[in-house]
């Protein structure tokens, strides 16, 4: 039984990491795109209508990805390329998003695929308890070396130094020499491809139909769950469990008659992300903090 | 590559042009998104924009669906003015609603209409008090309050789940999670007009809001606390040697837009739906942001902005009816008309150039 718990709980935090990593990158180089959960539906409604239309989740699985990433594109367009403000613009980009997926979705509504198969991973998978954790599926497993691979790549790389420079102060960034433009471009789009595989998570793992709005939300919990890792990449998955354990619990809670109120765990990830944005503003360390320029508009001038 | 150059002066006819223009390209746009999937364009463009307004009771429909916008829009104008980015509208709305409502059903026997003016002030308090959180953390941490004004709607929307599904719950209601409803003083009365008496859903809610918007402009034109905000957005270091205290301004401004959030949300609940529900408000308070913008923070263009705003909302209504589209697709409109702005803003403010840097 709580390994089926276990499961469920994983399962719920796969999308999750995803999204969230994604922002992260994103948030790095100093862009604040509050437009994850329209980026979500979109990768959702693209891979749920590829996986129907070529019969292969993989193929659904990649066009989810470059769903968000076109998505995306359109954010990069008018934050980067007009300078437009970076919360109203993401803002329109999930309201857009709901609204064009929703339209494009509307079809397919009523049907059916077949999801991603779970893949076992000899003996690891044989674990008592922790077993579970290798009986996902492909992109739960590409989720964690993702979640490596900006790790690495953020921390270990000269180009990771680039980002974070940008996010840090975009003028020291430029008059070094390097193209914050082009550096913000690849974070959003990468970040537009991550929201976009978390989204098509949904319809290719957990529940197998497509509804308007299917996110429900957990767009707006990644981005709580990148300022709650305050910009880790390893404390995002540590956070994904926790937030994704709380609403599995809330549920198993409700089945077994406890007696707190589910609603007030729900509101504990939003909760506890005002606490740690309220503590990285006061404590002094550089390193855990907001990046600096966050949010800010950048347009080169000579 | 776009390429883009301050401008050093802004002709005067493009501020009036370019919410004009961006409302053209979003249905220019919709209508073509529309034809690549198959719509019936036009026709898709009639029902979303001209069915809403074919008889005089519609009208007055839009009118009621753009009061609480107009309200929220308001207040957000007088934050996005002095540059605090307050995006928890919907929240401090949710807030406002509860207040409201906890005065109406601790009087469920109340028969004068005062008690509307007690539940105005329990709202705006309620809803004030919502935003003070973000204001305060920003003004005492500098914690950024786009994060925790957002963080706070999701609190907002479970803590009224939880409110109407136990505590307030109505015993009568057979399960369902609904408070009782109000005492008929608690509501807000419907608008008879002489001669043509009662037209649609027209209620006394819509005039405060006009009301709101017009004294909203005057304070914002023609005193102290209005130059203060304005200055802060335009030139902060100025308004700092001027010796205005950017605390007062966050807090003044955050607040303000709080308690008219929470207004509207005792008005939408008073109006129309005449008890609490764990669902009062289709995304006023993020709608509300676009009326800010394409009423370019100007209070008394946000009249205008929210009839234009409301009426895409109730062509979503129309759309699922006669389209069979699903209502979020008004979304689609929504997002375009934002994104539009946004770019109207920027060719106001920069010369754009596309094509190869020389």
């Amino acid at each position: 039984m709580y390994e089926e718990l276990l499961l469920t709980i994983l399962l719920t935090s796969v999308p999750l990491v995803l999204a969230a990593t994604g922002e992260l990158v994103a948030e790095r180089s100093g862009v604040l795109n509050l437009g994850v959960e329209g980026m979500m539906l979109m990768g959702a409604v693209s891979a749920f209508g590829a996986a129907i239309l070529s019969g292969s989740p993989i193929v659904g699985m990649i066009a989810g990805a470059f769903g968000g990433m076109m998505t995306a594109a359109i954010f990069g367009l008018f934050a980067l390329g007009l300078a437009t403000n970076q919360v109203a613009t993401g803002l329109a980009l999930t309201i857009f998003g709901t609204g064009f997926s929703g339209l494009i979705g509307a079809p397919l509504v009523g049907k059916a695929i077949d999801g991603l198969p779970s893949l076992s991973i000899p003996l690891l998978s044989d674990l008592p308890l922790i077993g579970v954790a290798f009986q996902l599926d492909a992109l739960a497993y590409i989720s964690i070396l993702l979640v490596a691979f900006v790790a690495y790549f953020l921390k270990r790389t000269r180009w990771g130094l680039v980002l974070r420079a940008t996010g840090a102060n975009h003028d020291s960034a430029h008059a070094l020499g390097y193209n914050v433009l082009a550096v913000r471009w690849y974070a959003v789009l990468f970040g537009g491809l991550m929201a976009g595989l978390a989204g098509a998570y949904l319809p290719l793992v957990l529940t197998p139909h497509w509804a308007e709005g299917m996110t429900a939300g957990r767009g707006w919990i990644a981005l709580a769950l990148v300022v709650f890792a305050s910009w880790q990449p390893w404390r995002v998955v540590v956070g994904a469990i926790l937030f994704g354990g709380i609403t599995i619990m809330q549920l198993a809670g409700q089945a077994r008659g406890w007696t707190i109120q589910p609603q007030f765990l729900s509101m504990l990830p939003y909760l506890a992300t005002i606490i740690v944005l309220v503590s990285i503003s006061r404590s002094g360390g550089v390193l855990h903090k907001a990046p600096a320029h966050l949010g800010r508009i950048f347009y080169p001038t000579r | 590559m776009i390429t883009l150059e301050k401008r050093t002066s802004v002709p005067q006819w493009l501020r009036y042009a370019t919410p004009l223009l961006a409302i053209g390209v979003t249905i220019l746009l919709g209508g073509v998104i529309f034809a690549v999937l198959g719509y019936d364009a036009p026709k898709a463009l009639s029902v979303f924009f001209l069915s809403p307004l074919s008889r005089a009771d519609q009208i007055a429909d839009l009118f009621v669906k753009a009061c609480p916008l107009i309200i929220i829009g308001t207040g957000l104008v007088f934050c996005y003015r002095a540059n605090i980015w307050n995006i928890g509208a919907e929240g401090q709305l949710v807030l406002g609603a509860l207040g409201a409502g906890w005065v109406a059903l601790s009087f469920p026997d109340a028969t004068s209409y005062s008690i509307l003016i007690l539940m105005a002030l329990a709202a705006m308090a309620a809803g004030a008090l919502w935003a003070l959180i973000p204001a305060f953390l920003r003004v005492r941490f500098s914690t950024n309050e786009i994060l925790v004004s957002l963080m706070l709607t999701y609190v907002a929307s479970l803590l009224i789940d939880w409110l109407v599904r136990g505590p307030w719950r109505d015993p009568m209601s057979f399960g369902f999670p609904l408070t009782p409803l109000y005492a008929d003083a608690a509501l807000i009365p419907p608008m008879i007009l002489p001669v043509v008496g009662r037209i649609g859903q027209l209620h006394w809610g819509v005039p405060l809001a006009l009301l709101i918007a017009v004294i909203a402009g005057i304070i914002m034109r023609r005193t102290l606390a209005g130059y203060q905000v304005r200055l802060f957005g335009e030139a902060p270091r100025a308004a700092k040697f001027a010796g205005f205290s950017p605390s007062k301004v966050t807090i003044g401004v955050m607040m303000v837009s709080g308690a008219l959030a929470g207004l509207a949300g005792a008005v939408e609940v008073s109006a129309n739906i005449g008890q609490l529900q764990p669902n009062i408000s289709f995304g006023f308070g993020f709608t509300a942001i676009i009326v800010a913008f394409l009423a370019r923070l100007n209070p008394m263009a946000v009249i205008l902005a929210g009839l234009v705003v409301a009426l895409a909302e109730l062509g979503g209504d129309a759309a699922q009816i006669s389209l069979g589209v699903p209502k979020v697709v008004t979304g689609l409109f929504k997002g375009l008309l934002l994104f539009m702005l946004l770019a109207g803003e920027t060719w106001t403010n920069f010369k754009i150039s596309v094509g190869r840097k020389s």
